[in-house]
């Protein structure tokens, strides 16, 4: 094996292990931040001794002795060892060792155990409402999903440094704060669970629909959203909106191929060519989102929006949508999750199943709304609405409006296209 | 990126033997690794070739070959979809799968194209057939309108 191959495998080690040995180590040490050292200190040590050793058997098992081996390390180094010798008032070598081999058991204890819970404990951790969304997404990929501060700044478009020094930070918060390495208890943990599917969400998006820029969408973020999202299913089998958000990622996924046409430019749901659509994630999609049903309750905001999804992923043709139950579902969602995006989506919903006036109503309804104030796409519906409703000068107007409003390029030109043909249109007529 | 990682058939398999207790254990035990870490889209084991078939094609003419059929390492008898960063990830988790069957046995790792792999190759023709069903839904769209 060449070295770079080698290279190559030890990344591919370090994707499938580092998760679980940050987690393991983070029980024992009570610092994330920590724990991710010592676990990188086991990582160089690889890289120094595979490239001659070869790759052993077991990696993993190699990788969590040396990084138990530097805890052991840090363990007799620090003060806190020193700290609880004086407070015993004992400075015995024997003691000293003693409390070495204590530490050691523990470690291999809590290395032992279900490493599940370990990595939910740091799920959680990595999403602590005390940290900024954006510093929980760096943490979060970095802790969960392996990645290196440089293709987490790749992904996001932002310098390394800024990435390195998010994650830092994010690292001295938690530890200042002295945040807890543990699964929120039940009264918090609803409120908890949303500050981690809102990073999971966060990573998504940001993939799917860059908001600025040429590209409309940066792949390896969706999938490295999804993959948290599939792990966070099998950590949480019990929570309907973890699968409920895995239901609208791997819903949206589906139509990645589809979304965008030969020359890069966007295509609408309703114009979508549905046999590029992949199947094999629609399958999934509905599939989690049956999961997050049969646990019953009401559903929350990613199921719900999830639920509508599907209602396009079973629909063989655009014509064959059920609107009726879409803009059900869209009522029901601004019921527990009020906000005029949510609003507007329901008139579309409402325009399509009762007719264009109806929609343009709740639209205008909108039109004071100050969230809105900026946001593209209440002139695009509006546009969209007066063109079925024959007000062409109006609509080409509101296009006009949307292209103004928008920062991504691609989207610009759609709207501007819109704006045209509306004129077009009306000259034919 | 996808892998289609396809375990060879092996005598056995053709055989209609079932795999013993111990490695359905350990397999199961594989499966749930893969699925714990988000890894796994699809996965499922094959019937021996003697309950398949195939359709040869020569021109336009197809002829339907029963199985079995013989050359038994050329064979597939069961196949995983996984979502993995790198070939190395995939091969990673193959070196970490039980043995499927007793005794000699290989497992393919084989990447799946994606819309992009198709590049410049790709575009020209379906920028057609995107163009023509455009034009179409337009077409319709005006249609309406007026």
């Amino acid at each position: 094996m060449t070295a770079s191959s080698t290279h190559g495998a030890i990344d591919a080690v370090w994707r499938i292990e580092s998760a679980k040995i940050i987690a393991g180590l983070a029980r024992i040490v009570r610092d994330v931040g920590l724990a991710e050292e010592l676990a990188q200190d086991a990582l160089v040590a690889a890289l120094e001794r595979w490239p001659e050793s070869g790759i052993p058997d077991n990696p993993g098992a190699w990788l969590m002795a040396a990084a138990k081996n530097r805890a052991l390390d840090y363990y007799r180094r620090t003060k806190l060892l020193e700290r609880k010798h004086e407070e015993l008032g004992r400075e015995i070598e024997a003691e000293h060792e003693m409390a070495a081999a204590d530490f050691a058991a523990a470690v291999d204890s809590a290395l032992d155990d279900d490493i599940g819970d370990d990595l939910l404990r740091l799920v959680f951790t990595a999403c602590h409402p005390v940290l900024s969304t954006e510093a929980r997404a760096a943490l979060t990929l970095r802790l969960l999903c392996g990645l290196t501060t440089d293709e987490i700044a790749r992904a996001f478009l932002v310098p390394e440094p800024t990435i390195a020094q998010r994650i830092v930070r994010a690292k001295r918060t938690l530890a200042e704060t002295r945040v807890p390495f543990e699964v929120p208890r039940k009264d918090e943990l609803a409120a908890r669970l949303a500050s981690v599917l809102e990073v999971v969400y966060l990573v998504f998006n940001e993939g799917y629909s860059a908001t600025a820029g040429e590209d409309w969408m940066r792949p390896a973020l969706c999938e490295e959203a999804l993959r948290l999202g599939r792990i966070l299913a099998e950590l949480a089998p019990e929570e309907p909106e973890v699968h409920g958000i895995v239901a609208l990622m791997e819903i949206q996924a589906s139509r990645a191929a589809a979304r965008i046409g030969p020359s890069g430019e966007p295509i609408l749901l309703l114009d979508q060519d549905r046999s590029r659509w992949d199947h094999l994630l629609v399958r999934r999609g509905l599939a989690a989102l049956a999961r997050a049903e049969q646990l019953g309750g009401r559903l929350g905001p990613y199921a719900l929006q999830a639920a509508i999804a599907a209602c396009h992923a079973r629909s063989r043709t655009a014509e064959e949508t059920d609107w009726a139950r879409i803009a059900a579902l869209y009522d029901a969602l601004a019921q527990i999750a009020p906000s005029p995006v949510v609003e507007l989506n329901r008139a579309v919903a409402v325009a399509m199943a009762f007719g264009p006036a109806e929609g343009l109503a709740l639209v205008d309804a909108l039109a004071s709304e100050q969230a809105l104030k900026h946001y593209h796409l209440l002139p695009a519906v509006r546009g969209d609405l007066l063109v079925k409703l024959g007000r062409l000068d109006e609509a080409r107007a509101e296009f006009e409006r949307a292209a103004s409003l928008t920062h991504n390029a691609r989207e610009k030109k759609l709207l501007l296209d819109r704006a045209a043909a509306s004129h077009k249109i009306r000259v034919v007529k | 990126m996808r892998f289609m990682v396809m375990v060879r058939a092996t005598k056995d398999s053709e055989a209609g033997v079932l795999p013993d207790e111990k490695i359905l254990t350990e397999m199961g035990k594989f499966n749930e690794e893969l699925v714990k870490a988000g890894v796994m889209l699809a996965g499922e084991g094959l019937q021996a070739s003697s309950k398949g078939a195939r359709v040869r094609f020569s021109g336009s003419k197809r002829t339907v070959i029963d199985g079995p059929f013989a050359e038994t390492k050329e064979l597939i008898a069961g196949f995983w979809l996984w979502q993995v960063k790198s070939k190395e990830e995939a091969i990673e988790w193959v070196k970490r799968c039980p043995n499927p069957f007793s005794g000699e046995s290989e497992i393919e790792i084989r990447q799946v194209f994606e819309a992009e792999d198709f590049g410049a190759e790709f575009t020209p023709e379906l920028r057609q057939q995107e163009e023509r069903l455009r034009a179409r839904v337009a077409a319709k769209k005006k249609k309406k309108k007026k």
